[in-house]
C-alpha cells in the first residue's frame, strides 16, 4: 500500500506523469459527476427536424444526427470507456498474475504446458480473435464484451509475472522466508506477488490505454458497445456519414480517445521510470 | 548432553550436464548437543552452505539430498517429512540467519511485518500480540527504539541493524537450533564482533544450539565449542576448538592457519595454500586435498577415512595412522 502511494508520488514529480494523472483524475470525476449537470444523453432536442446543429452555447459540442447533445454523450461515453477498460484490465491482470505466479512458482510440467499455451495464444492477433467471436451473436451485452476483452488480454501479463517470479525465487529473502516456515500462500502472495507489483502496475496502466483503443475500434466496427449506449468508437461511427457536414459529431469523441490514451501512456511511462532502479 | 541434531552421511547431488550426478556435499556427518556451538569452517565451494540448507530441506532444485543420508532432529526424521510437517520445523525447530542482510530481507515489507510473519507462521496469536512479541525481539537483539523500528523498511537500516533484524526474525519462532550461515561476512569488522557477541549471548540466554557456518577461522576462536573443517564436500577435521587451535593436524587445516596472520609468536611470511579449490563436478580421486597437499604420499591415492588423532579429534588423512594418538 505504502509502495503504491510512493509510486504515485514519483509519477506526480515528473511533468508528463503529472499531466497524465491530472487528465485521468479529471476524466474520472467528469464521468462520475458530469452527467448530473449535463442534458440527458438520450434526449432528442429537435424531434421534428432531427437535424444536427453545430456547437452553440446550449450544446458546446453540437448535436448529432438524432439531435442528441454530443457533450453529454462524450461524457457518458467516458464512463463506458473507462468502465470497460478498468474492468477488462482488472480481469486480465488478475488472470495474468495468477497464471504467471503458478507457472513461475511450480515450474516443471505446469510451467511448460501453460507457457506453450500462452505462446500459441500470443500468436493469434487479439483484434481478429475478438472480431471472430463478436461477429457471431446479434447483440453482445456489455458484460460479455468486458469478459471477452479481459480474457484475451492476460497472455503477455502472465509472461511478465512469470519472469519476475523466476527472478524473485532466486532472491535470498524468498529462501529466508521459506526457511522460517512461511506457508506457500504467504511466499506466493507476500513475497513474490508484492515484489512483482511494480511491473504489473506499469503493464496494467499501459493496458488501460490499449483496451480503450480496442473497445473504440470494436465499437467503430459496430461490434463493441451497442447503440444507443454512447461509446466513443460508436460515436465516430455515427458521425462518419456526415463527416463533412457535421464533423463535430466524430471529432469530439475522437479527441477524447486520443487524450485519454495519451494520458494513460504518460502515466504508464512515468510509472515505469519510477520502478526502474537504473533511473531515467 | 542431549543430542538435538544428528547428521549422518549427508550427500547432496545435482545432475551433471554430461549425465550422472555430482556431489557438492559428499558424506558429511556431525551432531549437535544442546547448548553448544559448532563451527563449520570451509572455503566457498566446500559445501558448507548446501549442508545448512539441507537441514531444512531447502536444497534448490534440481539438487536433492541423496538416499542413504540421515538427518535426525531430536526424534524427527527430517528427510521423511513432507508438506505441512516440514513447514512446521522450518523456523520453529531450526532458525536460519543468512549471509547477506541486504538481500535476505524483503525490501517491500516492514521489519515488523517480517518478524510477525515468522511468529504467526508457528503460533496462533493475534496480530497485536505478534507485534508486541516482535517489539520485544527487536529489543532483545539490541535495536534502539524497537517500537519505532517495527515500521521501518529494510533500506532504512544499516547493515548491522539489518543483520540484527535477521536474527530477530530467525528467533521469532523460538527455535532450538540457530543456523548462522556466514552471518558477519557482509559486515564491517567492528560490527562483526557485535553480531557474534549477540549470537553467543542469545545462545546462553535461550539455551539454544548454534551451528555457525564461516570461512573465517578467526571468528571461531573463543566462540565455538567445536570446529569441523570442510573441504571438497567432506569434513576433513573435527575437534574441540582449543584442541584444534593447539594441534591443527590435517594438512589443509594447517594450511589455513599458515595463511592467517598471527598476533603472537615470531613474525613469519604468510604461506598461502597452493592451487585452487577443486570443482564439485570433478573431485580428485583418493584424498581430495592431495593435488594441493605438501605432505601427500603414496597412500593418499586411496580415499582416507576419519581417523582419531587426539581427544575427540579426528581427521580425514592417512598421516593419522603414523602418529601416536595423544591423550
Amino acid at each position: 500500500m505504502r509502495a503504491a502511494a510512493e509510486a504515485i508520488r514519483a509519477v506526480w514529480r515528473t511533468p508528463r506523469g503529472r499531466a497524465g494523472l491530472t487528465f485521468l483524475v479529471f476524466l474520472v470525476l467528469l464521468g462520475l459527476v458530469g452527467p448530473l449537470f449535463l442534458p440527458d444523453p438520450f434526449r432528442q432536442f429537435d424531434l421534428e427536424g432531427l437535424a444536427s446543429v453545430a456547437p452553440t452555447m446550449d450544446h458546446p459540442f453540437g448535436t448529432d444526427q438524432l439531435s442528441r447533445d454530443v457533450l453529454s454523450r462524450v461524457v457518458t461515453g467516458a464512463r463506458i470507456s473507462l468502465a470497460v477498460a478498468g474492468l477488462a484490465v482488472g480481469l486480465s491482470v488478475t488472470l495474468g498474475a495468477g497464471v504467471g505466479l503458478v507457472a513461475g512458482y511450480w515450474g516443471g510440467l505446469v510451467d511448460a504446458v501453460v507457457m506453450r499455451f500462452v505462446d500459441g495464444a500470443l500468436a493469434v492477433p487479439r483484434l481478429f480473435l475478438l472480431l471472430l467471436v463478436l461477429a457471431v451473436p446479434d447483440r453482445v451485452p456489455l458484460v460479455a464484451l468486458i469478459l471477452l476483452i479481459g480474457t484475451t488480454g492476460w497472455f503477455a501479463t502472465s509472461r511478465l509475472v512469470r519472469a519476475e517470479v523466476l527472478r524473485l525465487r532466486e532472491e535470498s529473502f524468498v529462501r529466508a522466508a521459506e526457511a522460517l516456515g512461511a506457508s506457500r500462500r504467504r511466499v506466493i502472495f507476500r513475497h513474490l506477488l508484492v515484489n512483482a507489483a511494480g511491473p504489473l502496475l506499469v503493464a496494467a496502466t499501459l493496458g488501460v490505454g490499449d483496451v480503450i483503443l480496442l473497445e473504440a475500434g470494436l465499437s467503430f466496427l459496430g461490434l463493441g458497445v451497442q447503440p444507443p449506449t454512447p461509446s466513443w468508437g460508436g460515436m465516430i461511427l455515427d458521425g462518419r456519414p456526415a463527416l463533412e457536414a457535421a464533423p463535430w459529431i466524430s471529432i469530439f469523441p475522437g479527441v477524447a480517445i486520443v487524450l485519454t490514451v495519451l494520458a494513460t501512456n504518460l502515466v504508464g511511462d512515468a510509472l515505469r521510470d519510477a520502478f526502474d532502479p537504473r533511473g531515467a | 548432553m542431549t543430542r538435538v541434531l544428528d547428521v549422518r552421511d549427508l550427500r547432496v547431488s545435482f545432475p551433471a550436464t554430461a549425465g550422472g550426478r555430482f556431489h557438492p556435499v559428499d558424506g558429511v556427518s556431525f551432531s549437535l548437543d544442546r547448548g553448544e556451538t559448532l563451527a563449520l569452517v570451509g572455503e566457498s565451494g566446500s559445501g558448507k552452505s548446501l549442508t545448512s540448507l539441507a537441514l531444512v530441506r531447502l536444497v534448490p532444485p534440481p539438487g536433492r539430498v541423496d538416499p542413504g543420508s540421515a538427518i535426525r532432529l531430536g526424534d524427527t526424521d527430517v528427510l521423511a517429512l513432507e508438506g505441512e510437517a516440514l513447514r512446521r520445523i522450518r523456523g520453529r525447530r531450526i532458525g536460519m540467519v543468512f549471509q547477506d542482510p541486504m538481500t535476505s530481507l524483503n525490501p517491500v515489507l516492514t521489519v515488523g511485518d517480517q518478524i510477525t510473519e515468522g511468529i504467526r507462521a508457528h503460533f496462533p496469536v493475534s496480530k497485536a500480540d505478534a507485534r508486541e512479541r516482535a517489539r520485544a525481539l527487536l529489543q532483545e537483539v539490541g535495536i534502539a527504539d524497537p517500537a519505532g523500528r517495527l515500521h521501518a523498511y529494510p533500506h532504512q537500516l544499516s547493515g548491522g541493524m539489518r543483520q540484527r533484524v535477521m536474527i530477530a526474525i530467525a528467533l521469532a519462532a523460538e527455535p532450538e537450533i540457530l543456523v548462522a550461515d556466514e552471518p558477519t561476512t557482509a559486515l564491517d569488522v567492528t560490527v562483526q564482533a557485535q553480531i557474534l557477541e549477540l549470537l553467543d549471548e542469545l545462545r546462553r540466554s535461550r539455551g539454544m544450539t548454534v551451528l555457525l557456518i564461516t570461512h573465517d577461522l578467526g571468528i571461531v576462536a573463543g566462540r565455538a565449542d567445536r570446529v569441523a573443517v570442510m573441504y571438497a564436500g567432506q569434513i576433513v577435521e573435527e575437534a574441540p576448538t582449543l584442541e584444534l587451535f593447539a594441534h591443527p593436524s590435517h594438512p589443509y587445516t594447517q594450511g589455513l592457519f599458515a595463511s592467517v596472520p598471527r598476533i603472537t609468536g615470531p613474525v613469519t611470511r604468510l604461506t598461502p595454500i597452493g592451487g585452487t579449490v577443486p570443482q564439485p563436478t570433478a573431485w580428485p580421486t583418493g584424498c581430495r586435498f592431495r593435488p594441493r597437499c605438501p605432505k601427500a604420499f603414496a597412500k593418499s591415492e586411496l580415499p582416507p577415512e576419519l581417523l582419531t588423532v587426539g581427544p575427540e579429534h579426528r581427521m580425514r588423512c592417512w598421516l593419522a595412522e603414523g602418529t601416536t594418538v595423544r591423550g
